[in-house]
Parts: C-alpha cells; structure tokens; sequence
C-alpha cells in the first residue's frame, strides 16, 4: 500500500508531486462533465445511447425527406419532380439510409441504453469500443451520404443486384460510396455486437438467471447474435464488389466467368437476418410496455424467449425466398418455401402472447401502450402479408410489384418503427427526466397511424393490379392514378406525425423547464430493474448492484400476495428505489480516441475510392487511434471520480485513493465498473 | 481504504509476470467465471468464421472456372503455354512447406502461453518472437508465391479463379500479417517498466492465432489438396 500512503489525504490528483504515473502516450483526459466535451469523449452507455438516437432521427428526417421525394413524384402518372436517374437515387438512398441509418441504430439506442440498466449492471463490458461503435457508425453514415454531393447517391435499390450493381450499369461513384460506406457502418455493428454480447452474457446482477432476463434483452441479445453472424456475410459480398468496380474483378460479371446469383446470395444471406435484426428489438421493446400498463407479468415468458431464439435460427433458412423469380430450381424453391411458412409460427407464437397478456388486463392506453398495440396490429398485417410470399407462385407474381413495398413497410414501420416510437415514450422520462406530453402523443400516434395506413395499405392493390416497383413514373391509363394519390397523402400525413412527435419533444422539454417537474424514478408502476433508479438515470445507474430473485424484480419488491391470491402493494416505489447519490463509484473515464480511430475510417473510404492520399491520412489517424487507446489505462489513474452521482462537487480523499489505486490495477479497468 | 488489494507499489520495481499483482483481477468475477476479454475474442472469431465461410464459398464456385492464362516464363518472360485456372500454377512443395511452418508456429504459440502461465518472462519474450518471426516466414512466402504467380501472368483480374484465389490467400495473409503485429506489440509491452502482458492476455493472443493457423486448414485443404 506504498502508493495510497504516499500521499497525504489532501494531497488531490493534481498536486505537484504525485506517485501516480501518467502512462505513456496519454494526452490530459477530457474530464468536463457538462458542454459538448462531455458528450463527444463520453464512453457511458447513457450518453452513447442518447446520442445513436439522436443522430438516427435526424437520419429519419433524411430519410423521410427521401419518401416525400418519392411519394410526390408518383403522385400523379407523368410527372417530373424527380428524373429517372434520380429517381433510382432517391429510392434506393431511401432505402438504406431507414435500415442502416434509422431503424438498426435506434435499436442500438435502445439496446445501449437499456441492456446495462436491465441486468443491472453499471456500463457495458468495453465502454470504451462502445464510444468507437458510434462513432464509427456516425461517421460512416456521414460518409455515405457525402455521395449526394459526389455525384449522385447509390441507385440499384438497397440490394443493389449484379449487374446493375457493375461499373456497366451504374457508372457514377455512387454504389462505391454504398459498398464501402456499409462495410464502415458494418464494423461499428460488429463492435457492438460483441461489446454486447459479452455485456449481456458476463454482467449480469447477482441473481439474474437467464430466465429472469428481460425480453427486451433477451431480444436485443438474439440480434447481436444475428448481427455477428450476418455481418462478416455482408461484409466478403461488399469486398466482393469494391473489388469488382474499383480493382477490375469479375465476380458478378456474368459475361467473363463471374455469377450475378452469388450477390444474390450473400447478400439475402445476410439481408434476411437483418430483416429480424430489425424487428427482434422492437418485440423486445413491445414485451415491455404492453406487460406494464396491462397490470399482468407478461403471459408465456419461456415461449416469448424460445420463440425469440427459434426466429434467430430460422430467420437463417428462408433467405432464398427473395429469390424464387430468379431461377434457383424447384427443390430449392420448395424448400425455402417450407421454411418461409414455418417461421411464421414462432412470430404467431409471439402475438398470441402479447393478445394474452393484455387479455383480461387492466389496461392503460397511454401513448406508448397505443405504439406497442399498433405493432401486434399492424405487424400481424405484415406478417400475414409475408406469409403469401411463401407460396412461390402467388410470389412470383408478386415480385418486384408494390405488394412487396406494401408488406416490408408494414413490418418495419408498421412493426419497427411503430415500437420505436413507443419505446421513445415509454422510456423518455428514464433518459431525460420528462414525459412526453401524453395528448400531443396521442395526436403523433392517430396521424402516424392513419397515415401510415394511407400510405401502405394502398399499395397491396396497386401491386396486385401489377404496378412495378422502382419505376419512376406510370401512364394514366394504367388505372394506378387514385390509390397513387391516395398513398402520396398517406406519406405526408406520416410527416405531419413525425413533426407533432419533434413539437412533442420541444413542448414537453420547455414545459418541464418552466415547471421545473420532476418525474419520479417509476412514473408508469413498472416492472424492470431500470425504473428502480431516479430518472433521469444518474451516471453510474445503480447506487448498489441489485440482487435479483424474480423476473420483473422490482415489481415483485412493490407487490406481493395476500392470501386469497390477490395482489397487494408491499411497498411504494419510493421506498424500495434507489437514491440514486452514491459517491466513490468507479467508473471509466472519458477518452479522445475512439473519435480519433473512428475519424480515421471515412478518409480511408474517399482514399479507396478516389485517391490513396486520403487513405493514408485516414491511416495515421487510425494508428494515432489505436496507440492512444493502447496506452490509455480505461480508468484514469488522476480522475477524481468520487463525485459521481453526488451532489457534492468535493471529491472526498478516499475517493481518490480509490481511483488512484484502481488505475494501478488498470489492465482490467474496464471490469473495474462493475464489482460484484 | 487499506484493502483495496493493489500490492504493487510505486517504487518497489516487481517484474508483473513473477509478482502477480494483477491476480487479484484475472479471478475477476464475471456471470460466466470467463473475463469479458476472454470471451470477447471467442464471439468476434465466431464472426470471423463466416468471413472465412464466404469467401472459401466464393473461391469454391469460381476455382474451376476457366479463363485463358497466357504462362510467361518467370525469367525469361517467353510465351511457354496456356493454363486454363489458377490451380494449373499451384506448387503444391512449396506451399506445404510454407504451411507447415505456420503450423509450427501453433506450437511456438503454445509454448509462449505456458511461459506466460508459469511466469517465465524470458522462455515468453522468446516464443512470442519465435511465433511472430514463423508468422512472418509464412506471410514472405505467400508474397513470394503471389510474386511468381504474377510473373508467370496469372494476375488478380485474369479470371474469376484467380481473383478468388488471391481474395481468399489475401485475406488470410492479412489476418496472418495482423497477428503478427499484435504479437509485437505484446512482445513491445512486456519490456514495459510496468506491464499489462497478463497470462490471460497472451492467452487471448493465441486464441487470435491458432485461430488464423486452424483457418489455414482448411484454406489449404480447400485450395491445395481437393481437385
């Protein structure tokens, strides 16, 4: 203990002479806890989570902007809002920016936010690699869409098929920005998926059986599993392909020995996962709320997790039902089709469980609850949808007409999106210390709903009446013009919605500030671990780890049973919450280079693309990244950290002993968080 | 604040490897009983696996398809014959050669993991090098075997064969050369004053490698040996 004696109690870290070692290569640590450094150099799941929401809703408006483009061009039959060409890049930008810019980084948002609250615990396993996953996925994304400005966006449609995919075809820049910008936001999905995994599997609170896991884990755990298995499939068809345009190969090159049908594959390998990528975190999310302002535990919890898994099996054996127009034999056709109908029983399964845990419920329809019941609506709708694609001949002729766009949008807006939406209502007075107003949400969620219905519904008839996707325009004679119309009013509906959900957010937040109001840590009577700590969560999530002896603990702390068998509060909320005002907690400390290696990412791209320059400049940054991190202990070693959650702004001495002695031991810093 | 179980002090130097003051957070207590880093390497190569599985797919579907090669004497750069496939130009001596040697580096691998284990700083300072200098022999040979092949006119766009096959070496060369890096800069870190080369961090390292040396494997079998 020659370290801790060698200072005198007062001695703070900043003193002259301090036996603490700065290691090597380490720049003064960002310490601020408020102001943009506070954000930007942040590694706490909290803020990391916050902000993958807040930089995907602004992609949304991107997105969105993209579908009123789309939808105003298809109006009316002739029109020239938009040219062919541009037409092709707006669909297809569209498209991708909602799966990898919008939906899959608010599941990550959720599940950033969530996961380490839900198992209790204080941050995920590698905070660090968490702040780098964000980053890499901001820039990334950024990246993407520069090719806007580059020349004109990607334009084969989001699967971008060979040939079209070829230099031939698509001569611009634009479908090199898609391929490298995916792998870019790829890695940052891989990281994560790791990060995750091993949060969910090693960091769970004493108690915490696999079975008291909450579904929404338990979700947001089966798709970082789908995510590390799909990605690397992705990632060798986008090499493939960067090879194909930028180095001269010939792998989906039909005519000098190359094979379209493998993009095909690879990329339904990968992107039939993704579907559920997409959509297991939004069950999750729904298996939350719906539980909650029914009154009722949800109902078949083992069958809610099994058939969760069982989907992340499946979803691996039906990816060749996007291809039954493409020629891969009877046998193969028979067989995913097979598949394609099984899959659709544990997705039953599912529904069948949230239809009895409301059942017999005492419910509140709060504007969350209304979110989560428009998922089991709407998503039911798009999965009966989905199951005529089994049938090869009725999908055959359904291929690449608008019932397609109908079905996918109804299981991801109307299933994602929707669940998205209540997740932001349901746990927004957790993140931010407000609710959302309640009658505004009420208007967000009828005109979302409405409008969505508008938009998609329509579009079933169209594509039966054989109207393509991905044409730019139709002729009146056609006989498309009124569920046109009727679908491009739906879509600005959708973006009126969208706007009450901003104003929501801005009203709600001014009103709060005006009030100075204070949501309690269990505004809604909830069930999971997260409502047992003040909202807005403070820094370090849990005063003490919880130990765990029920699922849905925390309401098992609030209720219990008389003899009769009827429930009866045991407790208030209050008084079986935590304070929230822990002092001396470690946490890990802030650092500059995930931002650094991730900025590196991005310049590797335009180097790839256009020149080498670039890359190496995006290397250096990578290296300067990557030698900064090593040699950065997790912890710092001067960080007064006994603050943290405390009101009071003194560190106290033994605080930083501890922190002091901490950094010592730094090489497992990282489990440092999270004693137990 | 006297336990807080850090006995390594400031100024009493301990060589890390024989003091065993990270011991009280190698047995660091996790749901698993495994330490966050362990297992994370164990999912991210179960990621990797399908990196590999795509692309041997791809080297698969493409090895026998044909494409004139125009064969050049390596020296004198004369015409002398046509291949049809990149398998035509295999040396099939050389690259067992090349492989067993990484093999090999398995072993070395293995050896440095124990010095670790039993706290030999010196026997792991040396298989550590050992096993990132077979690295390298392997990587030079692969360099060595692409530079010929090249020469002999079998480029990376020739045909779709050789463009798999220098996808698939190439990619493993690279997990290879990147292996080799983190093997030095392991190395690098134990001459540190304080070192954070814990034996569960070389341990890791080697599960990275064999991992490399098991894909090998098949890599060869795939490539080399089935027809």
């Amino acid at each position: 203990m020659a370290l801790v004696n060698a200072r005198t109690p007062l001695e703070l870290p900043s003193g002259a002479e301090t036996t603490v070692r700065r290691p090597l290569g380490v720049f003064q640590r960002p310490v601020r806890p408020t102001g943009w450094r506070s954000w930007v150099f942040t590694v706490d799941h909290k803020k990391v989570g916050i902000m993958y929401g807040a930089g995907s809703l602004l992609f949304f408006l991107v997105g969105g902007i993209e579908a009123l483009l789309i939808r105003t061009q298809l109006a009316r039959p002739g029109l020239k809002v938009l040219s062919a060409d541009l037409f092709n890049q707006v669909f297809t930008m569209h498209g991708v920016t909602m799966i990898f810019l919008v939906v899959m980084p608010l599941q990550a948002a959720f599940a950033n936010y969530l996961i380490p609250l839900q198992i209790g615990t204080r941050d995920v396993a590698f905070p660090r690699l968490n702040a780098l996953s964000f980053w890499i996925w901001l820039f990334g994304s950024i990246f993407f869409n520069t090719s806007w400005f580059l020349g004109g966006g990607a334009d084969g449609g989001w699967f971008n098929y060979a040939p079209n995919n070829g230099v031939i075809f698509s001569p611009g820049h634009g479908i090199d920005f898609y391929a490298v910008g995916l792998q870019i936001i790829g890695v940052a999905s891989l990281i994560s998926a790791v990060n995750l995994i091993v949060t969910v599997i090693n960091m769970r609170a004493p108690g915490m059986t696999w079975f008291k896991l909450p579904v929404f884990t338990w979700m947001a755990l089966v798709t970082q599993f789908l995510l590390l298995f799909a990605l690397p499939v992705i990632a060798v068809a986008l090499f493939l392909l960067t090879f194909d345009r930028l180095y001269g190969s010939n792998f989906f090159n039909a005519s000098l020995g190359g094979d379209p049908m493998l993009w095909e594959h690879l990329f339904w390998i990968f992107g039939h996962p993704e579907v559920y990528i997409m959509i297991m975190p939004s069950f999750g999310i729904v298996s939350e709320i719906i539980p909650v302002f029914s009154r009722k535990p949800i109902f078949g919890y083992p069958f809610m997790v099994f058939s969760g898994i069982a989907i992340g099996f499946m979803g691996w054996g039906v990816w060749a039902h996007h291809m039954f127009a493409s020629g891969i034999g009877p046998m193969s056709v028979m067989a995913f089709s097979l598949s394609t109908m099984f899959i659709a029983v544990p997705t039953g399964v599912k529904i069948l469980n949230w239809l009895a845990t409301m059942w017999g419920g005492r419910l509140r329809f709060s504007t969350a609850m209304l979110f989560a019941i428009g998922l089991v609506t709407m998503f039911t709708i798009g999965g009966l949808s989905g199951v005529t694609h089994a049938f090869a001949p009725a999908d055959t002729q359904q291929t690449d007409t608008y019932y397609i766009v109908a079905h996918f949008h109804y299981v991801l807006f109307g299933g994602a999106l929707l669940a998205i939406f209540g997740g932001f209502y349901f746990w927004w007075p957790k993140m931010f210390g407000y609710r959302l107003g309640e009658k505004v949400g009420k208007w967000n969620f009828w005109l979302m709903l409405i409008g969505f219905n508008l938009t998609f519904g329509p579009m079933h008839i169209l594509g039966l009446q054989g109207m393509s996707r991905r044409i730019f325009t139709y002729s009146p004679d056609q006989g498309f013009d009124f569920w046109n119309m009727v679908a491009t009013i739906g879509a600005f509906t959708i973006a009126v919605s969208v706007l009450v959900f901003f104003a929501n957010i801005i009203t709600s937040f001014r009103k709060h500030r005006r009030t100075q109001e204070v949501v309690s840590g269990d505004p809604w009577d909830a069930r999971g671990l997260e409502w047992m700590i003040p909202s807005p969560a403070p820094e370090h999530n849990y005063d003490e780890i919880p130990v765990v002896t029920e699922l849905d603990e925390f309401w098992h702390r609030k209720y219990g049973h008389d003899e009769e068998g009827h429930l009866v509060r045991i407790a208030s909320a209050e008084e079986v919450s935590q304070k929230g005002d822990a002092t001396n907690v470690h946490l890990p400390s802030p650092s500059y280079w995930p931002i650094v290696l991730a900025a590196g990412l991005p310049f590797i791209g335009y180097g790839v693309i256009y020149n080498l320059a670039w890359a190496v400049l995006g290397g250096l940054l990578l290296l300067a990244g990557v030698f900064g991190w090593v040699m950065e202990p997790s912890t710092d070693p001067e960080a007064d950290h006994g603050l943290h959650g405390g009101d009071d702004l003194e560190p106290t001495a033994e605080a930083a002993f501890e922190e002091a002695a901490a950094g010592e031991g730094d090489p497992q810093a990282e489990l440092e968080e999270a004693p137990r | 604040m006297t336990d807080v179980g850090i006995e390594m002090t400031d100024d009493v130097k301990v060589p890390p490897l024989e003091g065993g003051h990270l011991t009280e957070h190698e047995v660091h207590p996790t749901a698993t009983g495994i330490s966050n880093e362990k297992l994370s390497m164990w999912v991210f190569l179960g990621s990797e696996c399908l990196l590999f599985g795509g692309l041997i797919s791809t080297y698969l579907l493409y090895k026998n398809r044909p494409g004139a090669i125009e064969v050049r004497d390596t020296v004198s750069g004369a015409h002398v014959g046509n291949a049809q496939r990149i398998s035509d130009l295999f040396d099939i001596g050389f690259t067992s050669v090349s492989s067993f040697i990484l093999l090999a580096s398995s072993l070395t691998m293995v050896f440095a993991v124990l010095a670790a284990a039993k706290h030999q700083q010196d026997k792991l300072r040396l298989w550590l090098g050992t096993t990132a200098a077979l690295g390298a022999v392997f990587v030079g040979g692969q360099v060595y075997e692409f530079t010929e092949f090249l020469n002999k006119g079998a480029g990376y766009t020739s045909n779709v064969s050789t463009s798999a096959f220098y996808t698939l070496t190439g990619f493993h060369g690279v997990h290879v050369s990147i292996g080799i890096l983190i093997l030095l800069a392991t190395l690098a870190l134990t001459f540190r004053e304080r070192s954070q080369v814990t034996p569960e961090r070389v341990e890791i390292v080697g599960l990275y490698w064999h991992f490399v040396d098991v894909v090998w494997i098949l890599i060869f079998t795939v490539i080399y040996l089935i027809k």
